[in-house]
């Protein structure tokens, strides 16, 4: 039975690490915004970035 | 013009028939925008987005008064800038997008985020290169409004709280997960030999996890109970937070002495049942609570007012001065009470008073706060702002109204109020009777009193209201109706009396073109190409008729707008008119004293045109629905008796009241009140305010205004009255859910407390019965999500 003195706090441990992941993630606001972020990932990024600006000297 | 009514490409409103250029837009303002959204290459957002009918069309006002920005503006330092505002026209996720992606394209600015949830952008640009007022207004060009806030003042509070009890959530089930892991070892250690050194190292390590899980978790009830104590009095929070503390310590005593059982696994669990039902409770009235806050601050309108230098500057209201000179642009709310000095237009009083046709406004006028300046802008001298408007008056009305309706008790809180000194009288007696019989160790004695109060504990009861309550308002949200407060349900399902207002509840709230004599299709034409030039909600009747009958429409040109009077243009043959009798130069006859027009053309005679406003489409069919369930109808109206008497006879309601000013109405609901006849009133004027608070429970559509949706219990979306119907039959059911609920948590009670009291309840019972009636009790109330539509 000694192999429970290991199993016992790698269970504890990784479900701690669940814990603190969850904890972390309502902190940084992850749970704000659930309706938005459904949506927010059928738009494509590709020009978030602005674009470079006008260089009239280009060329 | 062709006989389907074409919409604007930009935000999906009619054109107007008079429109000459770019006939795809309704508006220069639609255009602009639409080009915009094409210069920046986001041409997309037209093809994804879906259009809510429940919000304001995405149209630039033409005229919108400055806010000021830069006064809610926070420095956070290194040169950024952020501020908080409110999206008003954010009809889906791709406006999220769109505004995200415009203000993203602007230089200087650092993040723009739109939270979809709670409609609020959170906007940050380095201040060297980006100005706040010049990146508010790249968006409200688009036809969003956006209005500063001051996050302080919003649902900090509640926000916190919400946040909190989710955390004690999360940690408490995952100490109850672990603990639950170990104690079935330990059970099933007991049938399969395991050693008395294994169980105690299992409950040692269960009360390493389970001690400062409950020490954090429990917080939440802790304060309350300690808070209702100092107070003098009993929650249901006191048999909760002794039943954890209690089980707690005495399962430290009991691992430490060796013994057999330890009650961690119950005492966090119990913890994190109760949580669960808490948080579900807390979100339930979080979100209502939210978006009548948007309302809220929305309602307090900036005040554009004019120094004595001639500068405009723009105020909040309650910086805002008796004597001071303010503008109301055209087509604005007025945000105080004055005297009109200059300016000539007509108002829409329907807030105030209910009246459905504007009142012409000339200097000398009174003019109260909430009433919406139609054609012309005013200026005015304030006479009371903020606290003494007419507004806020009756804002107060439904204040006291309300609080007659705090006094009701919601049927949780009925039975907690009973329980708590049953609960803590049972465990007494049998601590007490445990302790007189001989041979009894006092540890035994206080371990059975101590599994009557975790087996007495309301996890079920806690479960029981909230669950059905989530599930009721879940389902209905859907819907598009958003109940407010969890009792509204209780308060819905006992209802027998419905009382409709009349103006934009049973009927659609605008005037309809019904009819016209000495009416061709010329003059028809003609009214029509006059009255495109203007916004008078007559004129706009005018414009909706004749976009089905597909004529064509003389062009006008130079349309003068009198006033308060009517329209005029300038013919080759001579002045063309369209407006009142008087304006018309009609002589009187006496005939007709409903919302009318007349117009007069050189050379032929003059034309009338008579409007109503049509009752709803389902109006008749709901009142038949609601007929069919045994409710009595009545219709309470501030509108006059010839007109009341219409409408109620279309819709088959017997009893109306006509002529009745807000008082009346209260007066009204307090007489059949005393009848004893729990009342529903739907309505949605400023005039039902006080009505619709004063009712046992009370709704209103969203069109309604933010005061009436304020005091309202629930609000419903759509041109439909069919919610009315469908919200109080999903709130019978919800009732008698929750009556079902209780009689399971009591009939487990009524099984569990006697084996309690007699000390046969091991910590294996306690964590069975009490998971097993929170799980009925959950899965009783997950029945209202199906089933068909009611």
């Amino acid at each position: 039975m000694n192999i429970l003195l290991w199993l016992i706090p790698a269970a504890l441990l990784l479900g701690l690490l669940g814990l603190l992941g969850f904890l972390w993630a309502l902190k940084s606001g992850q749970f704000d915004d659930l309706d938005g972020a459904a949506h927010r990932i059928l738009f494509d990024d590709e020009d978030e970035t602005p674009p470079p600006p006008e260089d009239p000297n280009r060329r | 013009m062709s006989p389907s009514t074409p919409t604007c490409r930009h935000c999906g409103s009619e054109v107007p028939a008079n429109r000459t250029a770019r006939t795809d837009f309704c508006c220069t303002g639609c255009a602009a925008a639409y080009d915009l959204v094409n210069g920046l290459g986001l041409e997309g957002y037209y093809r994804r987005r879906v259009i809510d009918p429940a919000q304001r069309p995405l149209k630039p006002d033409e005229d919108s008064p400055e806010i000021d920005y830069a006064a809610y503006v926070r420095d956070e330092g290194e040169g950024v800038r952020s501020i908080n505002l409110m999206v008003e026209g954010l009809h889906c996720a791709a406006c999220v997008w769109l505004i995200e992606s415009v203000l993203a394209r602007r230089p200087g600015v650092v993040s723009a985020r739109v939270n979809m949830t709670t409609r609020r952008l959170a906007l940050r640009w380095r201040s060297d290169q980006a100005d706040a007022d010049i990146l508010a207004a790249s968006v409200n060009r688009l036809g969003y409004r956006l209005m500063p806030y001051d996050p302080a003042l919003i649902g900090r509070e509640s926000e916190r709280r919400e946040k909190e009890l989710l955390r004690a959530m999360a940690v408490a089930g995952f100490a109850a997960g672990n603990v639950m892991l170990l104690s079935v070892s330990v059970w099933a250690g007991q049938f399969q030999g395991m050693g008395p050194a294994t169980r105690d190292l299992f409950h040692w390590i269960s009360g390493l996890i389970a001690l400062p899980a409950i020490a954090y978790a429990g917080v939440p009830f802790f304060r309350s109970a300690l808070s209702a104590l100092a107070a003098g009095r009993v929650n249901m929070d006191v048999p909760i937070s002794l039943a954890v503390v209690l089980a707690a310590a005495m399962s430290v005593y009991q691992t430490a002495a060796g013994a057999e059982h330890a009650y961690f696994d119950s005492a966090i669990g119990l913890l994190f049942f109760l949580l669960v039902g808490r948080y579900l409770d807390t979100r339930a009235r979080g979100r209502a609570r939210s978006s009548a806050e948007n309302l809220l601050a929305l309602g307090a309108q900036a005040v554009t007012v004019v120094e004595p230098s001639g500068r405009r500057r723009v105020l909040p209201p309650s910086q805002v001065e008796p004597g001071m000179t303010a503008l109301a642009a055209a087509g604005e709310r007025i945000p105080i009470d004055g005297e009109v000095i200059d300016g000539v237009s007509d108002l829409d009083t329907g807030l105030i008073d209910g009246e459905s046709l504007p009142k012409p406004a000339a200097p000398g006028t009174r003019v109260f706060a909430g009433t919406l300046n139609l054609s012309a802008p005013l200026t005015l001298t304030v006479t009371a702002v903020g606290e003494d408007t007419l507004l806020a008056e009756i804002a107060r009305l439904i204040e006291a109204a309300e609080q007659e309706r705090g006094r009701y008790v919601a049927l949780a809180d009925r039975v907690a109020r009973l329980y708590a000194p049953v609960v803590h009288g049972l465990a007494l007696i049998t601590f007490i009777g445990w302790w007189i019989v001989p041979g009894v160790a006092w540890q035994t004695a206080l371990l059975n009193a101590i599994a009557v109060l975790i087996i007495t504990c309301p996890c079920a009861l806690a479960l029981a209201v909230p669950v059905v309550q989530v599930i009721a308002s879940g389902r209905l949200l859907r819907r598009g109706v958003l109940v407010k407060s969890g009792s509204a349900f209780e308060r819905l399902a006992a209802v027998d009396t419905v009382v409709f207002d009349k103006t934009g509840t049973l009927t659609e709230g605008r005037p309809e073109l019904i009819e016209g004599a000495g009416v061709d299709g010329d003059a028809f034409a003609a009214a029509a190409a006059l009255a495109a030039a203007s916004k008078h909600p007559l004129a706009r009747a005018l414009v909706r008729a004749v976009s089905t009958r597909g004529l064509t429409l003389p062009p006008f040109r130079g349309v003068r707008e009198v006033a308060g009077r009517g329209l005029e243009a300038d013919t080759a043959e001579g002045v063309v008119r369209l407006g009142s009798r008087a304006f018309c130069g009609v002589r009187e006859d006496g005939e007709f004293s409903g919302p009318e027009l007349w117009l007069v053309r050189p050379g032929a005679a003059p034309a009338h045109f008579v409007f109503a406003d049509r009752p709803r489409a389902d109006a008749a069919e709901v009142v038949a629905a609601l007929k069919g369930r045994g409710l009595r109808l009545a219709v309470l109206s501030g509108d006059r008796r010839g007109v009341v008497e219409a409408i109620a006879g279309d819709v088959g309601i017997d009893d109306w009241h006509a002529e009745c000013g807000p008082a009346d109405k209260v007066r009204r609901l307090e007489a059949l009140s005393g009848e004893g006849r729990r009342v529903l009133m739907v309505g949605d004027g400023l005039n039902d305010a006080p009505a619709l608070a004063a009712a046992h429970v009370s709704m209103s559509p969203s069109t309604a205004v933010d005061i009436s949706q304020t005091a309202a219990d629930a609000v419903f979306q759509g041109a439909r009255l069919a919610p009315v119907v469908e919200t109080l039959g999903v709130a019978r059911r919800a009732a008698r859910l929750i009556r079902q609920n209780l009689a399971l948590a009591f009939l487990y009670n009524g099984i569990t407390i006697p084996l309690a009291v007699s000390g046969r309840v091991t910590p294996l019972i306690a964590a069975i019965a009490m998971s097993a009636s929170s799980l009925v009790v959950i899965a009783n109330a997950l029945r209202l999500n199906r089933g068909r539509a009611l």
